[in-house]
């Protein structure tokens, strides 16, 4: 079976600084995969690369990207853009900028559709509708209406996760979609998520620092640290017998109802020297924008 | 802008005409110059002179002399030109359609010009060509009109002479026309041999108008493009898979537009005060030029006439920009 995603040795630089240092990692069809790390590991980036997003001056300088098979890095822009925001989509970070301000949700649910799905303004309008519906939104026909600022921010972002799976993706790329949302929301967010990605088939690969997230809804994940994958494997092996350190650490920072957070201690620098047999020192990584 | 805001803004009209009255009236008085003595011959007795102070009311009190002026005002009487013994109101709404028409040409000119300029400096973003797009712009507006005027004049009437260089029609024409926006209406009636015979006149003062103007367009739409394009939604576009120039238009040029309209709207006043100096260059009979003549002549109820007219002017489109700013930001609309 071909993976959904496949990417491999991926290494990924701002200007001289590594920020992916050959990350391998895969999406089967219909899974949901967690890709956690703390901030700066590259997790987003990875997110970005696949879409095609990287910053200005970030470059892809190894490695391979390939999505049911077909290699994004080396395939026509025109074929790429083909697939992203049809079977390859983004539920964005943050709700409140993610959207157009000046135009209304009906048109900007509606453009996506006729751009990819070619469909009539007619159809265009009553699928719109019934996504809107589909993501919980009870009158979809007011909302069509509204612009952004008119709706809060959890109905911002079940408008995008409408948008995401609007055109039936094979892959839904969430990139820390609860991050910008209060708790509650969250929680709706989460279980709108899973059931979309069921309703539509598809594999999403969900970026977050959460492994609150992770249990709840990836039954695989991969942990990322320093732009390299530390530890990969199904939920709960990973989460019940964490083989690294790293990993512990992380699990030791989340706050349970059952006992205080510890914080999280950075970087252990003398077991990442064992894991990796090349010597790889903290201090060594140039820091984001440096020059 | 809701309409409380409109209506408190059109509350506020009065009082700030009343505000421009006062000072120009104070100005013009306080100022050397004296419009008699711009008028009578060498020689004159010094009863005629005091006959003709008496006869524009001149020899009155300062405050009397504003009562009265305000007074006539208030019920549509400019009072009369000393330098072209004409009805002030009648000289201005000859003259200020010409004005008007020229301005609004200008204007469009500008508009295109800088749009289309930032639009090719956006889509080069970041390429080395970028930078003869900036540099163009820069030229563009380190000139101001008048000197575009005289190069225009120069160039497109004198040395390869293309174009007309005074006037607004060649005299021999029959206009015809009902209106003074001889322009406007030639175009609405249908004769456009008119309507191009007027244009041919008014393309060099207009480009010398437009070109400093469709610079500043092209700056604050081509800074504006840049935010809203690094703006999330515009990035999240990509990754919806439009190509640039379609997010360009369609994502990130409304978004662009609503501060540059906001700020470069309100610098069309800069643009009506280049009239005065433009038109005069180019013997163009509007407002502008005829302000020159009549501050030259001290010619008082001509010149206070004709600030009047021009604060109107700036007034109305200061709300125009606004109505304009509320049309295209959904934001300000439900406050």
């Amino acid at each position: 079976m071909t993976a959904t995603l496949a990417v491999e040795g991926l290494k990924v630089a701002i200007g001289a600084a590594n920020v992916l240092r050959g990350v391998s990692l895969d999406v089967q069809p219909g899974e949901v995969r967690g890709l956690v790390g703390e901030s700066g590991a590259g997790k987003s980036m990875l997110g970005r690369a696949v879409l095609g997003l990287l910053p200005a001056n970030t470059s892809v300088t190894a490695g391979r990207i390939a999505f049911e098979g077909r290699d994004l890095l080396a395939m026509a822009e025109a074929e790429r853009r083909s697939l992203l925001g049809r079977r390859i989509a983004l539920i964005p970070q943050d709700p409140m900028t993610s959207l157009n301000p000046v135009k209304r949700i009906g048109r900007q649910i509606g453009n996506l559709l006729r751009h990819h799905l070619g469909l009539s303004k007619r159809a265009a309008l009553a699928r719109t509708t019934e996504l809107l519906a589909e993501v919980a939104i009870h009158d979809p026909q007011r909302v069509l209406a509204l612009y952004p600022h008119e709706i809060s921010g959890g109905m911002r972002q079940r408008v995008l996760i409408a948008m995401a799976f609007a055109c039936d993706p094979a892959l839904v790329i969430a990139d820390e979609p609860t991050t910008a949302l209060d708790v509650t929301v969250q929680r709706q967010v989460l279980q709108l998520v899973e059931r979309l990605r069921l309703r539509h088939g598809s594999a999403v690969l969900f970026v977050t620092h959460d492994l609150g997230v992770v249990a709840k809804i990836c039954r695989s994940m991969t942990v990322l640290h320093a732009g390299r994958v530390l530890e990969e494997g199904e939920t709960t092996n990973v989460l019940v017998r964490p083989r690294h350190a790293y990993t512990r650490a992380l699990l030791a920072a989340t706050p349970r109802a059952d006992r205080p957070a510890e914080a999280l201690r950075p970087v252990p620098p003398d077991l990442i020297d064992q894991l990796w047999s090349e010597a790889y020192r903290l201090d060594q990584v140039p820091a984001v924008g440096a020059a | 802008m809701r309409s409380g805001e409109l209506i408190r803004r059109l509350v506020l009209v009065p009082p700030t005409l009343f505000g421009v009255a006062v000072i120009v009236f104070v100005l013009l008085r306080v100022v050397p110059g004296d419009p008699i003595a711009m008028m009578i011959p060498p020689g004159a007795s010094e009863a005629d002179i005091g006959r003709l102070r008496a006869l524009y009311g001149l020899d009155q009190p300062i405050l009397q002399q504003f009562a009265t002026w305000l007074g006539q005002v208030a019920s549509g009487d400019f009072g009369r030109s000393i330098s072209v013994r004409q009805n002030v109101l009648e000289l201005l709404l000859a003259r200020l359609p010409a004005t008007i028409e020229l301005a609004l040409l200008a204007t469009m000119t500008a508009v295109v010009i800088g749009v289309v300029a930032a639009l090719v400096g956006i889509l080069l973003r970041g390429r080395r060509a970028e930078w003869v797009v900036d540099g163009g712009i820069g030229v563009l507006l380190a000139i101001p009109d008048f000197l575009w005027a005289l190069i225009l004049l120069l160039l497109f009437g004198v040395l390869i002479p293309l174009l007309p260089i005074s006037g607004r029609i060649d005299p021999e024409i029959d206009l015809n026309l009902r209106s003074n926006f001889f322009l406007i209406e030639s175009i609405l009636t249908g004769h456009f041999d008119i309507a191009f015979a007027l244009l041919h006149h008014m393309i060099l003062p207009a480009l010398a108008l437009a070109l400093p103007f469709a610079a500043l367009v092209a700056r604050l739409l081509k800074a504006s493009l840049a935010e809203s394009e690094d703006q999330d939604y515009a990035q999240i576009a990509r990754a919806r898979g439009y190509s640039r120039p379609n997010i360009l238009l369609h994502e990130v040029f409304p978004n662009a537009l609503i501060p540059t309209v906001a700020l470069g709207g309100v610098q069309v006043t800069l643009l009506l005060g280049g009239t005065v100096l433009v038109e005069r260059i180019f013997s163009y009979e509007g407002i502008g030029n005829m302000a020159i003549d009549a501050v030259i002549n001290r010619d008082f109820p001509l010149i206070q006439g004709l600030v009047l007219t021009f604060a109107v002017l700036f007034i109305a489109l200061n709300l125009l920009v606004d109505l304009m700013v509320t049309m295209l930001d959904p934001r300000l609309r439900h406050g």
